[in-house]
């Protein structure tokens, strides 16, 4: 191909969408008329064109709803944040929880869950009304403040089957975790990140005045999202 | 009702919180919007990016006023969610380097199997920019000064990455 052929075949798609002006493309089109390389490459173009224009959309082979109706509810709740800051300090990992046992069945554990939330809430029982109302359980009404020594005693209780439920959840959601989208592994992971902060820094604060009503109540509230959380996932993954 | 209005009042239920007008405007959408991701980004991260688009949709739709079609909207909001991944898929997706193609339009490797590919495979592998600017002039019928404010680039550049794109994409023409 000669230098000039070179030149206007770079210009052959100026010319297909009607961008040259008026005395170059006249120019070009006497060249197309001594250039057969040119002629076809103009009309391969023109067919690429062509093709553009027929493509067809097909939908993506899965629904990918479920896991956009997840994400938007957590928008919802307004528990956006920003991970990444979490992530740079060495945030939670699934993949970094594996070893557990697992032992228990998907119905076993919610029923599990659902048992756990009730004794959370007899814990912290200032909890009662500080939850969304966009939450999946509404938290359970208490006519009045249960006995200090009561309290204590759930407390024991409830941390106990707490740490067991989480396991055992966790076990569910390392198992599962293949079945969910990329992105939603990666935003469970940086909410887990960031509840796992806020139980740290709630359990510290505590450590030093464990008698303060509002640290209880933020322990309280947060290991009961983290459980949540980690219940809404697993469902996710039976989907 | 024709889907421009039914689109609009999900739209306005939507941004009152209402997921089931967002799942409404969802099942409309999301064939246009996924071929979209599929073709700038490729099959693997179309799923992600499809659902990344729907999700940042949600929580810009108070911002939309009903001025264009809610596609048109939606549309953009799509675009740019998938070019805010393009420095990640730069890195991860880039499937043929640009000099593996020879002047003439040609993989200068030209195996068989390339020759009459389908059409949609051969665009997603196309160098990243000059995918996006064939995808959004060609497909989508974007003018190049509009590509060239989503892409951050000037015109002429816009036309040049066209011009490439349509050049690469001869060698699937059987």
């Amino acid at each position: 191909m000669s230098d000039s052929a070179d030149t206007w075949r770079d210009r052959l798609s100026d010319y297909l969408d009607d961008a040259l002006e008026v005395s170059e493309r006249s120019e070009l089109e006497e060249h197309l008329e001594g250039c057969e390389e040119c002629r076809e490459t103009l009309a391969d173009l023109r067919e690429v064109v062509a093709r553009a224009g027929r493509l067809a959309d097909a939908p993506p082979a899965r629904d990918l709803w479920p896991e956009i109706a997840y994400r938007i509810r957590e928008t919802k709740e307004g528990e956006r944040h920003d991970a990444r800051a979490v992530n740079a300090k060495g945030g939670t990992s699934l993949a970094g929880r594996r070893g557990k046992s697992f032992t228990f069945s998907m119905p076993q554990l919610a029923a599990a869950a659902v048992t756990l939330v009730a004794l959370s809430s007899g814990v912290a029982w200032q909890i009662a009304g500080g939850f969304s109302a966009r939450q999946a359980e509404p938290a359970a009404p208490v006519a009045q403040a249960p006995a200090k020594a009561d309290l204590l005693l759930a407390s024991r209780i409830a941390n106990n089957d707490y740490e067991s439920a989480i396991a055992q959840l966790e076990r569910v959601l390392e198992v599962g975790r293949e079945r969910l989208d990329t992105a939603t592994v990666r935003k469970v992971e940086e909410k887990l990140a960031l509840i796992d902060k806020a139980i740290d820094e709630a359990r510290q604060a505590l450590s030093t005045d464990p008698s303060n009503a509002y640290l209880n109540r933020h322990l309280a509230g947060t290991m009961r999202r983290k459980l949540d959380l980690l219940r809404r996932t697993a469902a996710l993954t039976e989907l | 009702m024709p889907d421009t209005d039914l689109d609009f009042h999900d739209a306005v239920l939507a941004a009152e919180g209402d997921s089931g007008a967002f799942e409404r405007l969802y099942r409309r959408h999301v064939t246009r919007i996924y071929g979209l991701a599929r073709r700038m980004a490729g099959p693997d991260d179309a799923d992600e990016l499809t659902q990344d688009a729907f999700v940042r949709a949600w929580q810009k739709i108070a911002q939309f006023r009903g001025e264009a079609a809610f596609g048109s909207w939606l549309y953009r909001v799509a675009i740019s969610v998938i070019l805010g991944h393009r420095r990640r898929l730069a890195i991860h997706r880039e499937r043929m380097a640009p000099e593996e193609w020879n002047r003439e339009g040609r993989p200068s490797h030209e195996r068989s199997s390339e020759i009459g590919m389908d059409f949609d495979t051969a665009i997603e592998r196309l160098p990243a920019r000059a995918r996006h600017v064939f995808v959004l002039h060609d497909v989508e019928g974007y003018k190049h000064h509009e590509i060239a404010r989503m892409l951050k680039i000037t015109a002429g550049t816009s036309k040049s990455q066209l011009h490439r794109a349509r050049m690469l994409l001869r060698a699937t023409l059987a």
